[in-house]
């Protein structure tokens, strides 16, 4: 689903990514280790287009991602539900809006808003903040309204990016296992941390990078 | 689905605007204050054009007939007169009527009103007061006097004298000072709205910049351009309905002061002209607030689009 060849991504005196060639099937849970600055956040906004490769080229099926002109690019990001370590929640929106606005993104309508929006807060378990602003609920609602929103309209990957760098072990726990939740059911998930414990709970494929290379890739033994 | 985007999009407008808080706020202070500026202007104009038409209309030509000019070549020359397309205005006094106005003028003149008894019968003549569209007229109708025409029409022998070129430096500097007047004061507005509108989109650029994030999130999980601008237009327009009218009330208490008190300085009530031309006022202000605030926003977000 996911094809990065010879990927490079190098800025005025560091480099990000050097020569990643990865593969990544659909329906995988992919952890991304590694130290902070290793390269997992490049990674991964790379396949949103968020940034472009000095070298390479990253696929997404058989789109080549950086060739997307806006409107395409806003389709595939449709495809693609995003969570980050700092939530990035509209912050004028109640839990129910926040949810809303992903739907309305993609032309759903009221009907289909006002039956999904409740079922998905209740699956993350977040009933009790519908109509809550993202500052008035803790750390770990606040991960788990972003997953709310993330997988609300069924994307084919997720892309999580450190999702419990600013929480406590619990809250850790918890999210890990909605995402290992949402693999189960068919959805593509890409995990970047660095949190040895989160990967040993998960317990599947690890890619291990360092200064921006592929070090370890535990589906072919490197 | 076009109508339905467009309701959300108004919809999330007007819930960003209510939920803006201190930003909405500042927002609204900046446009209320660009638009009295303009509203100020519109009623500055007003006393300006009152004024200078004030002045305008002290100015005339006296043209003096001899003692026994006959009234039916008099009353020739003031048709033909009238029929010049420059002239606004000619009225005829008779020699009678002038003797009248001349002895109460002069009433506690008592010297001069011996003299005039001594006389006997009456030294004035007849006149016309000539009254032109423009001040720049006076010429070519001191011109026409001269000519031809005037002069076929008898003029000739019943003309004394015409005061047009003894008040003639008078009247060019008048006509230098208006047009002057004028052009400044067209200037000046023009500079003074310029320097609010700065003012205005700057702030509402520091608005949007404050959403800056925000857009980013909502372009990433999935949003049209449209669809991440269209509120923040919709935010600007009504941060422009809502400083309208705020400034319309905000004038009411201003004009009637202006109208008690300054009525005289000025030559005119100001509250009744706010009042009788109120709906004109509102319409160039809204107008002025809406475009103001839509394309703020518009220019603004541009940047933090683009991605």
């Amino acid at each position: 689903m996911i094809y990065f060849n010879n990927v490079s991504k190098i800025y005025k005196d560091a480099v990000a990514l050097d020569d990643v060639t990865l593969t990544i099937t659909a329906g995988e849970f992919v952890s991304v280790v590694g130290h902070s600055g290793a390269g997992k956040t490049t990674l991964t906004k790379m396949i949103l287009a968020d940034e472009s490769p000095t070298e390479g080229t990253v696929f997404f099926e058989s789109i080549n991602v950086h060739r997307l002109r806006n409107k395409d690019l806003t389709k595939l990001r449709q495809r693609i539900g995003v969570v980050f370590q700092d939530y990035k929640l509209l912050s004028n929106k109640t839990a129910y809006e926040n949810i809303a606005f992903a739907m309305e993104a993609v032309g759903k309508t009221d009907e289909e808003i006002s039956s999904d929006v409740p079922h998905v807060l209740e699956l993350v378990d977040l009933s009790h903040r519908l109509h809550h602003f993202p500052n008035q609920m803790s750390g770990g609602e606040q991960q788990r309204l972003a997953i709310a929103r993330a997988i609300i309209n069924q994307p084919e990957l997720i892309i999580a990016d450190e999702p419990t760098g600013n929480l406590d072990s619990i809250n850790t726990h918890e999210i890990v296992q909605i995402l290992k939740k949402i693999n189960d059911l068919g959805t593509t998930v890409i995990l970047n941390t660095h949190d040895r414990g989160v990967v040993e709970s998960v317990g599947k494929r690890v890619i291990t990078m360092e200064n921006g290379k592929i070090i370890r890739d535990t589906k072919h033994h490197k | 689905m076009a109508i339905t985007n467009l309701k959300r999009i108004v919809k999330a407008g007007f819930k960003n605007f209510t939920r803006g808080g201190l930003v909405s706020f500042a927002a609204v202070l900046v446009v209320t204050i660009t638009l009295s500026v303009i509203t100020v202007i519109i009623l500055l104009q007003a006393v300006l054009n009152f004024s200078l038409n004030q002045i305008k209309d002290k100015v005339d030509v006296t043209i003096y007939f001899t003692v026994d000019a006959p009234e039916s070549k008099m009353m020739r020359l003031k048709e033909s007169l009238e029929k010049l397309p420059e002239v606004a205005d000619v009225s005829y006094t008779s020699a009678d009527d002038a003797l009248k106005l001349f002895r109460e003028r002069h009433a506690n003149d008592y010297s001069t009103l011996a003299a005039l008894d001594e006389i006997g019968n009456n030294p004035l003549g007849a006149y016309l007061n000539v009254k032109a569209k423009e001040i720049s007229q006076y010429e070519s109708i001191a011109n026409f006097l001269k000519s031809d025409n005037a002069l076929t029409n008898g003029g000739a022998d019943i003309i004394d004298k015409v005061n047009y070129h003894q008040n003639k430096l008078v009247i060019d500097r008048l006509n230098t000072i208006i047009s002057g007047a004028q052009k400044l004061g067209f200037l000046l507005t023009f500079l003074l709205v310029i320097i609010s509108i700065i003012i205005t989109f700057n702030t509402i650029r520091l608005t949007i910049f404050i959403s800056k994030e925000e857009i980013g999130v909502m372009r990433l999980v999935g949003a049209s351009k449209m669809r991440v601008r269209g509120p923040f237009m919709i935010e600007g327009a009504i941060y422009g309905i809502i400083a309208t009218l705020v400034t319309l009330i905000l004038f009411l208490p201003l004009t009637i002061w202006f109208g008690r008190n300054m009525s005289d300085f000025l030559g005119m009530n100001i509250y009744d002209y706010y009042i009788s031309n109120l709906f004109q006022i509102f319409a160039i202000v809204l107008f002025s607030g809406i475009i103001l605030g839509v394309i703020s926003s518009f220019i603004a977000i541009r940047r933090y689009l683009n991605k």
